[in-house]
């Protein structure tokens, strides 16, 4: 049975499967676990040893056409950084000081040097952010809007890398089955298409995408800073 | 009759300790700060670089109100955000005082925020009696610190 289940095979299938070649099947469902197998567990032992409590997020680098990006990203890495017990330094100041000083592009933040950043901003670490994917993708019967994410968090006390992560979320996720036939989901698609741009649907989207890249307690994920409850208690 | 009572007793505690241990089951997880509207905030104000500052002021501290009835905290930033929006309107007197809430609220600001005060053109002492209008000239903002 783990087996078929690891095929995600459909219920009315499984009596035709059930006669099928045995070590065919074995071999296949190796094959497509290979695929499957999680990453090893992550290290985690430069990020315990570095206890950072002060995070500094920069503008993140917009991989993407839409110049909201950006904005919407950066307004909401706030929370999920905060929420999992790290001081998250005050990104408008930051964002001010940084082109104060003639550094406009986000690009050119990610270029100072860890130990300059420590010195303005005392942070014990930064989260460097990618935008690979905001905005709407057109898919003939159906839209929908898209973010997806990468981040680094490095020690800003001797540059160390000390975590990776990456997200997606998609409007779709929350979308039922349409109604209307082929014709209503075309109108629908095109409706979705004008709306995902005009009503900003992306930025929500980025919300639940920033909140999975930096949520503590998941697999993977980023650990609790020193301001979560549960993180004054010895492990 | 008296281990009837006792019997009693002990069997309503039990039954109120299962209710308060599924009501904690079930109550929505706390958040650590009160955020309200402050990264809908920042959006807007990124998006718009900066156009609007008062009604974004007006917005925030309203909820800082709110956030103080509650007996929460606000989010680390929000301080910091307001101190940015009242000196973009050249009330440097109260972005002094929220770069001070700031740093007391979250020690770990101690750094950025004590680098921005040194900048700040209203000293800490004139917190207080400043006038909240508009000073006489244009003051250098509180976040221009030079890297």
């Amino acid at each position: 049975m783990p087996i078929i289940d690891t095929l995600f095979v459909p219920p009315q299938w499984l009596g035709r499967l059930r006669a099928l070649a045995l070590p065919a099947l074995a071999g296949a469902a190796l094959l497509l676990s290979g695929c499957a197998t999680p990453p090893p567990p992550r290290d985690y032992s430069a990020f315990k040893q570095a206890k950072p409590a002060s995070v500094l997020v920069l503008p993140p680098l917009n991989h993407t056409p839409d110049v909201l990006a950006t904005p919407s990203v950066l307004s909401q890495l706030s929370y999920p950084l905060a929420e999992s017990g790290f001081y998250v330094v005050p990104v408008s100041l930051v964002d001010e000081t940084l082109k104060a000083n003639g550094i406009q592009t986000s690009a050119d933040a990610h270029q100072i040097a860890p130990e300059k950043l420590r010195q303005i901003f005392g942070a014990d670490a930064v989260l460097y952010v990618l935008i690979k994917n905001y905005g709407s993708v057109y898919k003939i019967v159906t839209s929908e809007a898209v973010v997806e994410l990468e981040a680094r968090l490095v020690d800003l006390r001797n540059g160390q890398l000390l975590w990776t992560g990456a997200a997606r979320a998609s409007s779709a996720e929350q979308q039922g089955n349409a109604q209307g036939g082929l014709v209503g989901l075309l109108v629908k698609a095109v409706i979705e298409q004008i709306a995902n741009n005009l009503s900003e649907r992306s930025h929500p989207v980025a919300g639940v995408a920033s909140q999975r890249l930096l949520s503590a307690g998941s697999p993977g994920g980023i650990l609790h800073g020193p301001r979560w409850p549960g993180a004054a208690k010895p492990p | 009759m008296h281990a009837a009572k006792l019997r009693a007793g002990l069997s309503r505690t039990l039954v109120l300790g299962a209710v308060l241990a599924l009501a904690g089951c079930t109550s929505p997880p706390r958040t650590l700060y009160h955020w309200g509207a402050y990264q809908s905030s920042l959006y807007n104000y990124f998006k718009g670089n900066g156009a609007d500052p008062g009604a974004m002021i007006a917005q925030l501290e309203e909820q800082l109100q709110k956030t103080v009835a509650l007996g929460a905290v606000p989010p680390p930033g929000l301080h910091g955000h307001l101190a940015l929006l009242y000196s973009k309107v050249g009330d440097d007197a109260s972005a002094a005082a929220h770069l001070y809430a700031e740093r007391k609220l979250f020690a770990e600001s101690a750094t950025y925020m004590g680098m921005l005060l040194q900048r700040a053109p209203v000293p800490a002492a004139g917190v207080a009696s400043a006038p909240a209008a508009a000073p006489a000239a244009p003051a250098r903002p509180a976040s221009a610190a030079r890297i």
